[in-house]
């Protein structure tokens, strides 16, 4: 609903904008889903829903998410145009989502893509997908269907890229990463007084009152503290 | 000559004004000051509000200014979060405060806490208002209070007007303020007229967010309440006059930033603290009172443990008996003032 609040936003102001809003196909069976597709269409809001379906939410594996037809089936109900992509095809996904953006800010109407693709990876640092899915259906997703692997193929055989600049580009990149790692280690951290910002626009009294503490405090036993990290 | 009355020629002075045409007026003066101000919720055009409070404003205003929406709070709730996260300043109506609980993701998550999870980029300037509390006869999903609920989370400003001034100038300071704010007002006090100043009328009036009122001033004990039970306090003051008790009468007018200054001052004075509210007792607004008096100076000053007057601790029953003594009366009041004081 936000989304689309902010789509309602962008049409009063004409600003000839859209918005975007990816989610995942379990996100789709939260309450507001609902009520942002349907605020979309009635409000005629320049909004590209895009869901991304990747087969599971956490462990949860579409089959016990939904029995219909995906996300892209529920769109007509509510009077989204709506299209299902190949979300591993790079190419395509770009094309649904240039025209879906042009047509949302020309008509005023909301869209929705469902893209299907696969979670190769786990779903977070404390999840382990070998607790409910197989290695060999992982693995099948990870050679065989790959939109990295995929859009390289189709590079190598338009003869727009080769094996030597990979390795060349792999190199560099990591440099650049490893080298921004370490610029941003060198950083000194944030300074403290920023603890008690932004609860509010403009800061309450109270929090205030605890900011003068803390400076006072830091002024008379500042030497306690490993200050030289932080910014002053 | 002197018996002649003659033809007022100055402006009038004060006039009766009910809280309804107060929020009114204070509706079509900030929606009128700024384009960016607009009223979406159930039934808030066609059919004038479902309480009246927005009677006249769709004919005024227009569909792009006064917004019916589905019966969806989570969607309304979410769509006014996002329109003001732009750049319009929504007033988003809950038909009563019992129905944001169904949209209490946008309020909290999306609105109150959006600035400080974006480092101050994003403001959030949206007011969400409606009836708080109890009404006549509504049963237990009808009729919670929220103050404790919303005055809970950092991020969100809340306010509880009593009076027609407090709530014409309390909405329009919450239109104007650029953080998320929550306005708790009372159903049973929609159709209560009350006096309002000359400079109350005025299109720039404004009671100020974080600010308590002297309702009535009093030396023997503090009474504080906000919104309703004010008026129970008041009549309650009148009462304890007569055997000999001045009541000190503060209206809170704003939960969150508690204006506990001025209750220290008053407790400074007379000693003794009695708190009111129509909500549970559990985790409520006096107890939030109690807790701060005892951590700041004021507590030196009390005679007596501070006492609390709440509702009861029960969903709120349907028989009308029951109802009425599930909420504080004006004799509850003068009990709890008598107990402080020990007479």
């Amino acid at each position: 609903p936000p989304a689309v609040g902010a789509a309602y936003a962008i049409k009063r102001a004409d600003a000839n904008r859209a918005v975007v809003c990816y989610f995942g196909e379990g996100a789709a069976s939260e309450g507001d889903a609902h009520a942002g597709f349907n605020f979309a269409a009635t409000l005629e809001c320049p909004i590209v829903f895009f869901c991304r379906n990747n087969g599971y939410a956490i462990s949860t594996p579409t089959a016990e998410q939904y029995r219909g037809d995906g996300i892209a089936a529920r769109g007509p109900g509510y009077g989204l145009l709506s299209i299902r992509v190949d979300g591993n095809d790079v190419f395509a996904v770009y094309n649904a989502t240039r025209e879906a953006r042009r047509r949302a800010v020309a008509e005023n109407q909301p869209f929705l893509i469902e893209a299907m693709t696969y979670r190769i990876g786990h779903h977070s640092t404390s999840d382990d997908s070998s607790a409910y899915r197989s290695v060999d259906e992982v693995n099948y997703w990870d050679k065989q269907d790959h939109p990295i692997s995929r859009l390289r193929l189709y590079l190598g055989r338009r003869g727009w890229w080769d094996e030597q600049q990979e390795q060349a580009w792999r190199k560099s990149s990591r440099k650049m990463v490893l080298e921004a790692f370490e610029q941003a280690e060198r950083e000194p951290k944030p300074p403290p007084h920023l603890l008690f910002s932004d609860v509010y626009l403009e800061m309450p009294p109270r929090l205030r009152r605890q900011q003068e503490e803390l400076e006072r405090h830091l002024e008379t036993y500042g030497e306690h503290y490993p200050l030289q990290q932080f910014q002053k | 000559l002197q018996q002649r009355r003659g033809l007022r020629l100055s402006a009038p002075a004060a006039i009766q004004v009910t809280v309804r045409d107060a929020l009114n007026q204070a509706l079509d003066e900030e929606l009128e000051r700024d384009e960016r101000v607009f009223l979406l919720g159930e039934e808030v055009a066609q059919y004038d509000g479902a309480y009246k409070i927005s009677r006249g404003l769709w004919k005024k205003y227009g569909d792009k200014r006064i917004i019916d929406t589905p019966i969806s709070e989570m969607g309304f709730a979410g769509i006014a979060v996002g329109a003001a996260m732009v750049w319009l300043r929504p007033v988003c109506e809950f038909m009563t405060f019992n129905f944001s609980m169904q949209a209490i993701d946008q309020v909290i998550n999306s609105a109150a806490k959006s600035c400080y999870m974006s480092g101050g980029s994003i403001s959030v300037p949206i007011v969400f208002r409606g009836p708080n509390g109890a009404a006549a006869g509504v049963a237990a999903q009808h009729s919670q209070c929220f103050a404790a609920w919303y005055g809970h989370c950092p991020g969100l400003k809340v306010v509880s007007p009593w009076s027609s001034e407090d709530a014409k100038g309390l909405l329009k300071a919450s239109i104007r303020d650029d953080n998320p704010v929550v306005m708790l007002e009372s159903e049973l006090l929609y159709g209560v007229p009350f006096e309002m100043s000359e400079q109350a009328q005025s299109k720039d009036f404004v009671v100020p967010i974080g600010k308590a009122k002297i309702e009535r001033q009093g030396t023997h004990v503090t009474l504080v309440a906000h919104s309703r039970p004010v008026g129970h306090c008041m009549e309650a003051a009148t009462v304890l006059s007569k055997e000999g008790v001045e009541c000190e009468v503060i209206n809170l007018r704003t939960i969150r930033p508690m204006d506990i200054e001025a209750v220290e001052a008053s407790v400074v004075k007379t000693n003794h603290l009695v708190t009111v509210e129509g909500g549970w007792p559990q985790f409520g607004v006096g107890a939030e009172i109690c807790a701060r008096i005892m951590e700041g100076p004021a507590f030196n000053y009390l005679d007596a443990p501070a006492v609390r007057v709440t509702g009861a601790d029960v969903p709120m029953p349907y028989a009308k008996i029951l109802e009425d003594n599930s909420l504080p009366q004006v004799k509850d009041i003068v009990f709890a003032v008598k107990k402080a004081l020990n007479i």
